[in-house]
């Protein structure tokens, strides 16, 4: 490709197939193959769907594609049907069987199978005009959704880059490359406020400035980090199994802005599909010479490579996710210098999240303005969460910066399941926090968040009801963290550990009020004296969940109880002698055989109860749960 | 968890060797190639003894100690194969109490491998495992997967025949 007008052009040919025209005669369906759409079965899916229109021969009009992740987890396989000049409709949970039945039915014989439809699934309330309306865009969880990262997840083939240009791809690097000048870029990007969408929120077009003096005397470098590590975080692989090319393009236009030729994507070896997503849409894009020497014409030159993470969390941290690319152990640097002097190599080097990325190009395209008319006054645009934990609708859901925590829970997410109380909602993994239903009305944002003790994070937003032990959560992430810990520095490697023990003491039972000082005491020092982000942020989880939860932390020392019944040092279960009618079931069911007859047998009853000896009682709950009787109780 | 040294004799074929040099060849030059170099060795090898650790050194001029380093701090990297067969034992809290522990150590002793290591023959793997959910059946392991419940100390010896 040597010109926009090329580009322009492909654009004008494959756009028809992505968004259908009215009259056309066609239909478009796609099948979600993310990872997690293959892991529920999305496969056999899209064979049978391949298959079936080979079979009655309806190639003509219809096409079959796979897509990147649709957005509703627990609905998966999902399976869209777009027809021109109809509303789309959503097929959800589905199998082979019910795709043949779809295929006829719908598509050849022109009738919606309600029932398998998301909206009749969910139960989501149809609006009362007598149309069938079946699309994930009707349902509640979709409706307040807007979807700018994320726009093309879902839509079109992630292995295929004519349809990521019939959505304007790589248009953005066009307009860059023959309209603005470096500097003009940069000042878009500033003036748009995006902030980076992996942590800590620095704004993005700051990093790019920082990094731009010198352009074309020194190598630089462009780097994206896609070592999403967080436990309970998925956006950033939605994004590069989704829409790859979209991060390829926003790092060309960064390579631009601050004068680099190479980049390099980090991601995670977890991430098999993503990995081969990105290697297919980088070998398209250097076809078509959208990456590679002389792009558009222009003279610019940009190359990019995948290098693969061996599992270690810290690498997440930049500092660390450099040295890991250079090929040694994945420690942290001290900052400064920061990368954007010495980076990579040694050289000027900026890094940006995939999230971050999947922005620019819009940004770049639409203009600052239409991307900071959306959000809160220092953050702007949209945020990617992924919900999940106890909440109905589990799933990837974007939403406007300033969305309330409640409505996310309560709206988008359908509520806590089971007619179980909200108790917190955990954000940023385990460098974030627990946000206590008193502040659910809280709009989510970098500054917010921080405000009250959690943080942004890559976005993984994690409900938890009344059944949740907090401190066994702070616990959870210390555990994940202790883990994780490189070793460079003492008070992130010893510290972390002490901090866990400490936990460990209170959750069995031998906490002492002191202890709570000592927690407090030794997560300041933890934040303020280590090395790198997993360090500084570790403690949080405690320092969070100290701060609202203080009682909880109080019921395990003082009154040596759980009251969520998590920690199984601090529970007891007990037969009451007089309901138990000594039919035995519990001591069968018992794992560690502990349970035992009595000689008691209570008034109206034939058999003596039974008993539970404690001392080698392993609190699996499974006795209570093979009563028939109600009489195991659990305090 | 902290990573054993393997005590497996090395088995690596000439063609291994071929493979593993043409990758390093091919990527030596590149700046920061010894993360690739080491994660394609792993497919070729299926772990990183340290024979394989000293050609990488050898041919790429990196100490070492410095890939030993790389080797040991990702836990994506393998310092031991996995055994012909693979026994995990669930050291979860339920089998805990009914002894898994024991069966653990029996198995170790009889087979002569350390926890968390490979027999010097490649024939066996023996690891503890995180609980497998099977608590009903407690104690439990797996060998390749298939599992074994309601286990004694006594039943080891039986059970290891199978997997000669």
């Amino acid at each position: 490709m040597k010109s926009l007008t090329e580009l322009l052009k492909i654009r004008d040919e494959k756009r028809d197939h992505v968004i259908l025209p009215d009259g056309a005669n066609e239909i478009r369906i796609v099948v979600g193959m993310a990872t997690c759409g293959i892991a529920a079965g999305a496969t056999p899916v899209l064979n049978a769907i391949v298959e079936g229109v080979k079979r009655e021969s309806l190639g003509d009009r219809v096409t079959v594609m796979q897509t990147g992740c649709i957005g509703v987890c627990q609905y998966e396989p999902v399976m869209e049907v777009f027809q021109s000049g109809k509303e789309k409709v959503t097929y959800v949970g589905m199998t082979a069987e019910k795709a043949e039945r779809i295929l006829k039915e719908h598509i050849q014989g022109g009738k919606i199978v309600e029932e398998y439809t998301i909206t009749h699934v969910q139960n989501t309330k149809t609006e009362d005009d007598g149309k069938v309306h079946a699309s994930l865009q009707d349902t509640v969880f979709y409706k307040t959704q807007r979807r700018q990262a994320l726009r093309n997840c879902g839509l079109i083939d992630p292995e295929n880059i004519d349809e990521y240009i019939a959505m304007d791809g790589y248009r953005a690097l066009g307009k860059a490359l023959t309209e603005m000048t470096p500097d003009q870029v940069i000042e878009t990007v500033l003036a748009s406020g995006l902030r980076g969408r992996g942590g800590a929120g620095f704004p993005t077009g700051m990093k790019w400035k920082f990094a731009s003096g010198n352009r074309g005397n020194v190598q630089k470098y462009v780097c994206c980090n896609a070592d999403e590590g967080d436990p309970g975080a998925f956006m950033d692989r939605s994004v590069l199994e989704g829409d790859p090319h979209a991060v390829i393009e926003a790092m060309a236009i960064a390579g631009y802005a601050i004068g680099a030729d190479q980049g390099y994507v980090y991601v995670r070896a977890e991430y098999p599909i993503a990995v081969k997503r990105l290697q297919i849409a980088i070998d398209q894009a250097k076809e078509y010479g959208l990456l590679g020497k002389n792009i558009f014409g222009t003279g610019f030159n940009f190359d990019l490579s995948i290098r693969l993470g061996a599992g270690a969390f810290v690498c997440g941290e930049e500092t660390a996710l450099m040295t890991s690319i250079e090929g040694k152990r994945g420690e942290p640097r001290p900052r400064p210098p920061f990368p954007a002097v010495k980076g990579l190599f040694e050289k000027p080097t900026i890094l940006n999240n995939v999230e971050t990325y999947a922005n620019i190009p819009q940004i770049i395209l639409n203009g600052a303005e239409w991307f900071s008319s959306v959000g809160t006054e220092k953050s702007k645009g949209t945020k990617v969460f992924a919900l999940g934990g106890k909440i109905k609708n589990t799933g990837l859901v974007e939403v406007p910066m300033g969305t309330t925590l409640r409505h996310i829970i309560e709206e988008i997410g359908g509520g806590i399941p089971n007619g179980k109380k909200f108790k917190a909602a955990q954000t940023g993994g385990p460098s974030g926090g627990c946000i206590p239903a008193s502040l659910i009305d809280t709009p989510i944002d970098y500054d917010n968040l921080l405000a009250i003790g959690s943080m942004m994070g890559s976005g993984g937003l994690i409900v938890m009801d009344e059944d949740n032990c907090m401190v066994d959560i702070a616990r959870f992430f210390l555990d994940f963290t202790v883990d994780e810990s490189c070793g460079k520095c003492t008070p992130c490697r010893v510290g972390t550990k002490r901090l866990l023990e400490i936990l460990d003491k209170i959750i069995s039972g031998n906490g002492e009020m002191e202890d709570l000082d000592r927690l407090e005491e030794l997560s300041n020092y933890i934040k303020s004296a280590s090395l790198c982000g997993l360090g500084q942020t570790a403690p949080n989880p405690v320092l969070s969940t100290m701060r609202y939860f203080r009682d909880e932390y109080i019921a395990h020392i003082v009154d040596k109880k759980c009251p969520a019944g998590v920690c199984k040092k601090l529970i007891r279960y007990e037969i009451d002698p007089e309901k138990c009618i000594g039919c035995g079931m519990c001591a069968k069911n018992c794992p560690a055989s502990t349970i035992v007859r009595t000689d008691y047998t209570a008034p109206g009853h034939k058999l003596a109860s039974m008993k539970i000896e404690q001392a080698n009682c392993v609190k699996c709950g499974a006795c209570m749960s093979s009563c028939k009787f109600k009489a195991i109780s659990k305090g | 968890m902290k990573k054993k040294l393997t005590t497996v004799a090395f088995q690596g074929t000439p063609e291994q060797k071929e493979k593993l040099l043409a990758v390093i060849e091919k990527l030596k030059d590149q700046k920061g190639a010894m993360m690739p170099i080491l994660q394609q060795a792993q497919d070729i090898y299926g772990y990183l003894p340290i024979e394989v650790q000293k050609i990488i050194a050898e041919k790429t001029g990196v100490s070492l100690e410095e890939i030993f380093g790389i080797a040991s701090f990702y836990s994506m990297f393998k310092l031991n194969p996995d055994g012909k067969y693979a026994i995990s034992v669930c050291l979860g809290t339920a089998c805990y109490v009914k002894g898994s522990g024991d069966v653990l150590d029996e198995i170790s002793k009889q087979l002569n491998v350390p926890i968390g290591s490979t027999s010097a023959d490649g024939k066996y793997s023996v690891e503890a495992t995180r609980c497998l959910g099977a608590c009903g059946l407690a104690p439990v392991m797996t060998i390749n997967g298939e599992v074994y419940g309601s286990l004694k100390k006594t039943d080891v010896k039986t059970i290891l025949e199978k997997y000669q």
